[in-house]
């Protein structure tokens, strides 16, 4: 919506453009004129005004009105009268004389033009050139976009920026000033030689070579002009077509269909000595032709202008005559032919029979379908062989069935290659009308280029079209020449799978629009089919995956200690092995140490139990008790502040995280905060980081060379930007990285005025504006 | 932070080691005999058998047509030619030449996935197009920095040593001549036993490179030794009982915990300093990345001095009084303490509590030892038993073994084996891999001594397990016990003076600051969660409004009367009622899913099952 206003806008912007500079040099060069003029009058305007200060001329200057003394004719003033002048006022007096009809017709023409649009006002238009400039602008700067882009990510920066240049030579080069020397090199190229490897200057095999021989380079220059020609000649017939067309008279139209109707005589009459049965064929067409006009109310006088006729028929002898005529060719046409009588329609009285006769009813389906009568079609349908004989080519492709398909039911004959790339060209022609209206154009320097999948997307279509068509047939029980029932038989099991798809949409199908539409229908049936396809093998992975999770839940039980201490459940106190005894008494086993095994037990548990419970405690965040005694009640010694008082002053402090050896029964951990480490740590969250995960994970690898190979350490610490000493920097240019410099200079255009945009950079700006 | 998985590096100019033992018992190998067997092995073209066939292939040209075999596989590589000519629509280059193995060279999936440290664990919240960007980066960099380093392991070149017991036999019956007979002289020449009965027991200490050995007698003995070639660096007695020693950060300088302060000598043996904040020391830990000198006194003190400029960091009262057990953790480079009361305490400079504490033993904490790459921690009490604790989160006990006379003296090698000294036997445990924990059903070998044990410790670097006893030192060989493949820029066994010169200033160069010594050192990898909460608040104060706020809901005006103040208010409450009533859904439904969980919780735990400990 907006897109489109926004062109309103600035079609009407340009329209307003476009008027405001004709009026304003008309008025430029006819003020030139006036310009003596207008001083004069105004100049005789100030005396008067002066003179009648003194009270006394005052009326008189109201009272005059009398012809202006300045009558000039190439100057019409209006001052006096008090109206405006009409344009029918300067007709008047050339009414009655005849030599001035081409004066009056010229008048009559500027009178019928409309009057120019108010042109907006300045803010407005201002705000829209500030819009244009600003898209222009910005799409110019996207183009910096991936450089940009691609320099922040590079991992190095080397200063002043050079472009690379390839130093490699190609391997053909290095081989060729190269020779064999020692014995081992000498016996390498002997083998070499026995097994015809390529050792000299192509090296290629011989395999690579037949392969870069199977198409020479002028065959191919040949056919790409010979592409481009047949191109060109579409393109002039089209143009041609087009124009004819548009012809708007009748009479030329009636020659030319008399024209055709008599080369169709000639036609059939060398086809009845060359060749009776096709002659045969023809006289049948024409039975059909009479049949068709019996079945019609063509030429019964019913029609609008016949009975407009027949008003005027009692008074007018031509109309009269006219209605004969037509009921004579009505009887004409419903007559039966006799078929030994050839020379039935002498005069070409009967246009419109031949014309029907020269035009086959496949011609006319083709054009039902396709949108508008395409002449380059008919064409292509009825008569190709001569250009067939002339443009088969001995390298011709198999055709492809799509093709085969989209062809005239009736004839198998096999079609040129350029043939069929006509008509894909027009087929895209009119697809690419139609994209036209419902979207944004495409960029015209694309016609040329032909991608695949666009190309896939067509051939689909002219199947599914050739289908659509068909089934019309079949639907309409229309009958039709022999050559085309077999064909449709033929084709009949391969539509047998669009069978359901086609049922539902029992219309015709008209435009390339709607058979696109179709094959998105298509499409998405495709998708739905391929969707619970997908969900049952996702809901196959579950069952997959569920038991996993309980595995995973149970492994974190396991984790989970029981409360026990390890010295109070007795471990393996056998020894499986028992190792050497010694016999000796140690020296080192004393009194005390008797004494101290003696005596260890069960204390040394609960002093640690009891330490740990301490150092618990002391961990915990206190609570803060803030009741005063005696404070709403009696105080003093040994009286206590009330229980209600002491919950409702006590502040709770939050529960801290649960400590680290919470189920460690055996050990006690520090859980106070080391600040000498906390100090090394980094502390603040840098740029594109949001959570101190992701920051920590890309500073887990270590950089130093401790850790890594020393390839590794270096390129770890790489300096991002690396300059060269005494090299000047330049700013980035667009030559630098591959672009055209021009789009520079038009943004610098841009940016320095603004205001004083010059036509042609108006005009751009609307281009691209509109597209 | 010691041992973090680190890239391999190979090491740059240093003679190939022949030294790995790989022995069986009744077939004494020799030298020529080994090398024989590689060179079959050599001979195959295929790789390792026991690699999957998993791999990983970067940047897989989409329409190359690559070979459906991995080129890791268990048959020797037949000749591909007929295969090759089988898809001739594969790339092909101007020659007409096919490449045999299109595609970049094939990774192994579980040694890339060895170098990942992205935790994909967690869901991130949705993120913006820019962020999600700066994450995908962040990951291709780090599958590309992990194929690289999976792709140096190839320069990995020696494999660890091992010993097999010949059908069935114990291989803990194997006695340490056995292994010196059947190994190869210059590994044979690693055994050795110094009898010094005179000075009393002995505490042993190897430098980080392996190369060096000092060790102190209680009778105040104190030498420096290169023991592969048995130079002595120099030998004094300080007149003083000495407690324990330890090398610093590299072999000249050399920390003595005497009877009254701590000293510290100079490979010449003269002293340079004496330092006495530090007295009556009886344990000694040298963190070497931090450049810190732990040591834990009779008074019940844990002192950290920062030997590179000679500062005590801190000085941590344990309040359990006297220390006597003591051992690092080369993982995070936190210090683990035994008490007499059964706990272990694990502390850092940073916090002046620790950071936990652990109840190990119902007797006092005898022995503590942490291995290499901070998983595991053994234990041994007064009640005799030898405990293996997980030290990822859940510190408990994975094996409980108890032991005749309980283990007076623990040890981890770098390769994950256990030894503990009990009375003159040592017994090493081995596990089945090298991250598993070894497991104590079987000993893997075990020996004895002149003496009892005093001092445990395996050499980095070497198959060679160093024991110090009231009869002198022995170092033993234990197959298996040493990384076969050394870090030649990080602790280099033959590196010249020159070489350790420079290390040395590297080294310090990028010495970790104390007070980042926490249990899990990825951490420091976080943000700060605490401040930046704060840091919102405190903007928000600032502002008078928070900008990320969702901006409240402002009904529209609206024409014929019907934006009346009433009418407003009821809009407003309208929407406020719905977005309460959405939130109390959510509390409602996360409610819900506690209590299910629960209730399933009950459920399972009504009735253990004995295969639960298996499920992770």
């Amino acid at each position: 919506m907006t897109a489109n206003r926004l062109a309103e806008s600035l079609l009407a912007l340009s329209q307003q453009e476009e008027l405001v500079d004709l009026p304003k040099d008309y008025l430029l060069s006819g003020s030139e004129d006036e310009g003596d003029n207008d001083g004069e009058r105004e100049h005789q305007k100030l005396l008067e005004a002066i003179s009648s200060l003194d009270g006394k001329n005052r009326r008189k200057l109201a009272e005059r009105s009398e012809a202006s003394l300045k009558v000039s004719e190439f100057n019409v003033s209006s001052e006096g009268s008090g109206e405006k002048l009409v344009l029918a006022d300067l007709l008047e007096p050339v009414k009655t004389s005849s030599s001035l009809a081409t004066v009056k017709k010229q008048l009559n023409r500027v009178k019928s033009k409309k009057t120019v649009e108010l042109p907006l006002n300045k803010e407005e238009i201002e705000r829209i050139h500030r819009e244009v400039a600003f898209n222009k602008t910005a799409k110019v700067l996207s183009k910096w976009d991936p450089v940009v882009l691609k320099n922040r990510q590079a991992e190095q920066l080397v200063f002043p920026l050079e472009k690379e240049e390839p130093a490699i030579a190609p391997i053909e080069h290095v081989l060729s000033g190269w020779k064999a020397r020692t014995p081992l090199e000498q016996e390498i190229f002997n083998l070499l030689h026995k097994n015809k490897q390529p050792v000299a200057d192509p090296l290629l095999t011989p395999v690579e070579k037949a392969s870069l021989q199977a198409m020479s380079l002028e065959e191919a220059k040949m056919r790409r002009a010979e592409l481009q020609r047949a191109r060109a000649l579409q393109s002039y017939y089209e143009a041609k077509a087009r124009r004819e067309k548009k012809i708007k008279s009748k009479k030329y139209h009636k020659v030319v269909k008399k024209g055709k109707a008599k080369k169709a005589l000639k036609e059939f009459e060398q086809l009845r000595k060359v060749n009776p049965a096709a002659a045969l064929e023809e006289l049948e067409k024409i039975e059909k032709a009479r049949m068709m006009e019996r079945m019609s109310l063509k030429h019964q006088n019913s029609g609008k202008w016949a009975k407009s006729k027949a008003i005027m028929a009692k008074y007018d002898l031509e109309a009269r005559q006219a209605m004969q005529e037509q009921l004579a060719k009505n009887k004409e046409l419903t007559q039966k032919l006799q078929v030994a009588s050839e020379s039935e329609e002498e005069e070409g009285g009967t246009e419109e029979k031949v014309e029907e006769l020269l035009v086959p009813d496949v011609v006319n389906e083709v054009q039902m379908n396709a949108d508008g009568p395409n002449p380059w079609m008919l064409r292509s349908c009825t008569s190709d062989t001569k250009e067939a004989a002339t443009q088969e080519d001995p390298e011709q492709l198999p055709e492809p069935e799509a093709h085969e398909v989209s062809e005239s039911e009736g004839e198998d004959r096999p079609v040129a290659e350029e043939e069929i790339l006509l008509r894909e060209f027009e087929e895209r022609r009119s697809l690419r009308k139609r994209s036209e209206l419902s979207q944004d154009a495409e960029p015209a320097g694309s016609q040329e280029t032909k991608d695949s999948s666009s190309q896939e997307v067509l051939s689909e279509l002219r199947v599914l079209s050739q289908k659509l068509k068909e089934n019309d047939q079949s639907r309409k029980q229309k009958a039709s020449s022999e050559g085309t029932i077999p064909q449709v038989q033929r084709e009949e099991p391969a539509t047998e799978e669009e069978e359901p798809l086609l049922l539902q949409r029992p219309e015709r199908v008209q435009t390339l629009e709607e058979l696109e539409e179709l094959g998105k229908e298509e499409c998405f049936q495709n998708k739905e089919l391929s969707r619970p396809v997908l969900e049952g093998q996702q809901s196959e992975r579950t069952p997959n995956n569920r038991p996993d999770a309980p595995k995973k839940k149970k492994k974190e039980q396991m984790i989970d200690l029981q409360n026990l201490l390890t010295t109070q459940s007795p471990s393996v106190k056998s020894l499986a092995v028992p190792t050497i005894e010694e016999l000796e008494d140690e020296e080192e086993r004393n009194q005390r140490q008797m004494i101290k095994e003696a005596f260890a037990g069960d204390d040394v548990i609960r002093d640690f139990l009891k330490e740990k419970r301490e150092a618990v405690e002391a961990s915990k965040p206190k609570d803060v008790d803030l009741t005063l005694p005696g404070w709403g009640e009696w105080g003093g010694v040994g009286l206590k502040p009330s229980a209600k008082k002491r919950r409702r002053f006590l502040i709770k402090a939050p529960e801290g995280p649960p400590r680290k050896d919470k189920n460690l029964p055996n050990v006690i951990i520090n859980e106070k905060r080391n600040i000498h480490t906390a100090a090394h740590q980094v502390r603040v969250l840098p740029y594109p980081f949001t959570h101190h995960w992701q920051f920590e994970r890309t500073i887990q690898t270590p950089i130093g060379s401790t850790w890594n190979t020393q390839r590794a350490f270096q390129k770890l610490t790489t300096p991002k930007v690396v300059t060269k000493p005494g090299h000047i920097i330049n700013p980035i240019k667009a030559e630098d990285v591959g672009y055209r410099s021009s789009s520079r200079s038009d943004l610098s255009v841009i940016q320095r005025n603004p205001k004083r945009i010059t036509t042609r950079h108006k005009k751009q700006l609307k281009k691209s504006s509109v597209d | 932070m010691g041992e973090m998985e680190t890239a391999p590096k190979p090491g740059r100019d240093v003679p190939p080691k022949k030294d790995k033992l790989q022995t069986k018992r009744k077939k004494p190998r020799r030298y020529w005999e080994e090398e024989t067997v590689p060179t079959t092995d050599g001979a195959s073209p295929g790789p390792p058998c026991n690699k999957k066939n998993r791999e990983l292939r970067p940047q897989r040209p989409k329409n190359a047509h690559i070979l459906k075999k991995s080129r890791i596989s268990k048959q020797p590589q037949v000749p591909k030619k007929p295969r090759e000519w089988k898809n001739p629509e594969s790339q092909r280059s101007l020659s007409g030449a096919q490449d045999p193995f299109p595609g970049p060279a094939p990774v192994p999936v579980e040694v890339v996935q060895k170098f990942c440290r992205i935790d994909k664990s967690r869901k991130l919240p949705r993120s913006k197009a820019k962020t999600r960007s700066r994450l995908e980066v962040a990951e291709a960099e780090e599958e590309e920095t992990s194929i690289k380093a999976a792709r140096s392991e190839l320069l990995l070149a020696e494999e660890p040593g091992f010993l097999e017991g010949e059908d069935g036999e114990d291989t803990a019956k194997i006695c340490q001549a056995d292994i010196v007979e059947a190994v190869d002289i210059a590994s044979a020449a690693k055994h050795f036993d110094l009898n010094l009965r005179q000075f009393g027991p002995y505490r042993l200490n190897y430098s980080r490179t392996g190369r060096h050995l000092a060790f102190g007698g209680r009778r105040g003995h104190v030498a420096a030794l290169d023991w592969v070639t048995k130079k002595l660096m120099c030998e004094i007695n300080v007149m003083e009982a000495v407690r324990d020693i330890r090398f610093l950060h590299s072999e000249a300088l050399l920390a003595v915990a005497q009877n009254r302060w701590l000293h510290i000598y100079d490979n010449q043996g003269i002293e340079l300093h004496c330092i006495r904040r530090c007295d009556r020391v009886t344990r000694l830990e040298f963190l070497p990345f931090h450049f810190l000198l732990a040591t834990a006194s009779e008074t019940g003190f844990l002192t950290y001095l920062d030997v590179s400029v000679g500062k005590i960091v801190a000085a941590l009262n344990a309040r359990a009084g006297r220390l006597d057990v003591m051992s690092q953790n080369p993982y995070n480079a936190v210090i683990h303490l035994g008490h007499s009361n059964g706990t272990v305490s694990l502390w850092s400079p940073a916090m002046k509590e620790p950071l936990a504490k652990i109840l190990c033993h119902r007797g006092g904490v005898r022995a503590v030892a942490v291995d290499s790459t901070g998983t595991y921690m053994a234990t041994s009490g007064l009640d005799h038993q030898l405990k293996i604790f997980d030290l990822r989160g859940t510190y408990q006990p994975l094996s409980t073994r108890t032991l005749p006379h309980g283990a007076g003296h623990l040890a981890f090698s770098q390769r994950g084996l256990l030894v503990a000294g009990m009375g003159d036997v040592v017994n090493i445990w081995a596990g089945q891999g090298k991250g598993s924990p070894p497991s104590l059903e079987q000993p893997y070998l075990t020996h004895r001594l002149s003496g009892p044990v005093h001092g445990l410790q395996f050499c980095p670097f070497e198959d060679v397990l160093g024991v110090g006893h009231s009869g002198g030192v022995t170092s033993m060989l234990v197959p298996g016990a040493g990384e076969p493949n050394f870090d030649g820029l990080e602790s280099n066994p033959y590196r010249s003076r020159k070489q350790r010169q420079e290390w040395e200033v590297k080294a310090l160069l990028e010495k970790v600051p104390a007070e980042l010594i926490c249990l899990d050192p990825r951490a420091l990898a976080e943000v700060d969660v605490i401040s930046l909460e704060q840091g919102k608040k405190e903007r928000i104060e600032r502002l008078g409004y928070d900008p990320e706020a969702k901006a409240p809901f402002q009904p529209k005006p609206k024409q014929k009367g019907r934006s009346s103040t009433a009418s407003l208010v009821k809009r407003k409450r309208k929407v406020m009622d719905e977005e309460h009533r959405d939130k109390v859904r959510q509390s409602l439904q996360l409610q819900q899913q506690q209590q299910q969980k629960e209730a399933k919780a009950k459920s399972t735990g009504a009735r253990p099952s004995a295969l639960d400990r298996f499920v992770r």
